[in-house]
């Protein structure tokens, strides 16, 4: 095989091998596994009452049933997509493990794919427990939402990826020092996203920034699904176009942080 | 020999397939003010087993790190097994490998599991023979479906050198590969380096403190001092140049600045 061709090559085998160790990485320690289901299962008991004590009190909530805990299991979606993403890659560099695979046949791209895999599994089992729960709970069926959940799944997750993909390279870049990155970006997406109001909430001038965001289309497509039973095509049209744009950028920033940490040395440790 | 000058020395150890494993010419890297490597220039035969030596700061991991393709030079360039490092380190990334103390293998995970995964990124075929051979091989049996953070760091050390052998590789970089090894195991780590080499004509380059080691293993010396090559030649011929008995003699001549009058 020619060098380039090698470059270009992306290896199946590679992917499922990291796979496979993030895999027994969740295994080996139960804690991992419990953080996991812990968190969504507060917010969504939290949230949930929140929304029944509201639905009494208010025409508008009861009418438009569902609409916080849909929006709770929504953000809860793009946040825990990103820290499925990154928490994976911190694996490695609390492992000191970064400069084995760097030096290895694996691929920087390879690597991105399988940590998205592992965002997407560990987003499961955060993510399906949640959702029973709201059914159980709170008679929410946040299946019920139909198709049109795979358009809202499918562009959160991929802004996830990006954020992730996007940080990675900064923790790459700047070792662990920044580490609390990964942890707090994708809450100043928080008020922007406009997760539990409608964009025109917004001053004028922030709501051009609102809709820069791919996830303020989804939950304003959810809003209008769940309020006026309207599922928003050009909405997720619009931001799909947008997460396609945001995830070649980030994994241009990607490669060119790694590219930046291998002038610096700091692929050699990867401490503060 | 004081290969400054952009020329490529090979050294005393024969090249047996006509083309070097590494080629490392004016090769240079500048952290911010620092000079880590200042322009070096060297070639490694293939089969051969090279000692880097120097004291700390001396830029022997740089020089790894930039022939592994882990640390970008400033300037000059670095070939491994014929292929430009690191553009075309796809090329060559599965038929190297390397140990360093400056990484380590996942603690959680057993032994078993990261030699499998290892084995998984290098496409290694018959991966459980290949496993089982390493853990006779290295003696790491006992302790196969042990976590890696619950060993020793004697046993840390095998399991990272099986680890690096795990592919076979044509070319092993090592730093310091028996830094934390107790007198017997470390012998024994040499004695296994030594019988790869002859079984798989594999070329090492290591970096040591281990004089003792460096004098047992390696058919040629490169010393380094703050960046630069301050010689390169086989063990005897440097003990011979500075009319030293041990390595050791040699090098603290080197590191106190008595090389020049020591070599006269």
């Amino acid at each position: 095989m020619t060098a380039i061709a090698a470059r270009r090559t992306i290896a199946p085998h590679r992917i499922g091998a990291m796979i496979l160790r993030y895999w027994y990485l969740l295994l080996s320690s139960w804690p991992r596994l419990l953080e996991l289901i812990y968190w969504p299962t507060v917010q969504i008991i939290t949230w949930g009452f929140l929304q029944t004590y509201i639905a009494y009190n208010a025409g508008f909530f009861a009418r438009a049933g569902g609409t916080l805990i849909g929006a709770v299991i929504l953000w809860d979606i793009l946040f825990r997509g990103q820290l499925g993403f990154s928490i994976s890659f911190l694996e490695e560099m609390w492992a000191r493990n970064l400069g084995n695979l760097m030096m290895s046949p694996l691929r920087p791209i390879e690597f991105l794919l399988a940590l998205m895999a592992m965002s997407l599994i560990r987003l499961a089992i955060g993510i399906i427990p949640m959702t029973l729960l709201a059914l159980v709970l709170f008679h929410f069926n946040f299946y019920g939402l139909g198709l049109p959940l795979i358009a809202f799944f499918c562009n959160l997750i991929f802004t996830s990826w990006s954020v992730g993909i996007l940080v990675s390279g900064l923790v790459v870049r700047n070792g662990l020092g920044a580490e609390s990155i990964v942890w707090t970006l994708m809450f100043a997406l928080m008020p922007l996203a406009c997760i539990y109001y409608p964009v025109s909430v917004l001053p004028g001038w922030l709501q051009y920034v609102a809709w820069s965001l791919p996830p303020t289309y989804v939950f304003e497509g959810m809003r209008a699904l769940l309020s006026d039973h309207v599922f928003r095509l050009d909405l997720m049209l619009e931001a799909a176009v947008l997460n396609a744009a945001l995830l070649v950028a980030s994994i241009a920033a990607f490669l060119a942080l790694l590219r930046s940490a291998r002038r610096h040395g700091s692929l050699l440790g990867g401490g503060e | 020999m004081t290969p400054q000058d952009g020329a490529l020395p090979e050294g005393p150890a024969p090249d047996r397939s006509g083309s070097a494993a590494i080629e490392v010419a004016h090769l240079t890297k500048v952290y911010k003010t620092t000079r880590a490597v200042d322009g070096i220039s060297f070639r490694i035969a293939r089969g051969s087993i090279t000692g880097l030596l120097g004291g700390n700061g001396a830029g022997k991991t740089t020089t790894i790190a930039m022939i592994m393709g882990l640390v970008l030079p400033t300037s000059g360039r670095v070939r491994v097994l014929g292929h430009s490092m690191p553009d075309e380190s796809a090329a060559v990334l599965g038929r190297m490998n390397f140990e360093s103390p400056y990484v380590d293998m996942p603690m959680r995970l057993t032994v078993r599991q990261n030699l499998a995964i290892f084995g998984r990124l290098y496409a290694v075929a018959n991966l459980s023979e290949r496993i089982a051979q390493l853990a006779t091989d290295l003696d790491l049996t006992d302790f196969l479906d042990r976590a890696n953070g619950k060993l020793s760091a004697g046993q840390k050390t095998r399991v990272a050198l099986a680890k690096a052998l795990i592919n076979e590789p044509e070319l092993l970089l090592l730093d310091e590969p028996t830094a934390s090894l107790d007198p017997d195991t470390a012998d024994w780590v040499r004695e296994h380096l030594t019988t790869y080499r002859r079984t798989h004509d594999a070329t090492i380059l290591l970096a040591s403190h281990n004089m003792l080691e460096v004098e047992r293993l390696c058919d040629r010396i490169i010393i380094m001092k703050r960046g630069r090559i301050v010689d390169d030649d086989s063990p005897s011929g440097i003990m011979a140049r500075y009319n030293r008995t041990t390595l050791e003699e040699v090098f603290l001549d080197v590191a106190r600045g008595r090389a020049r009058e020591a070599a006269q």
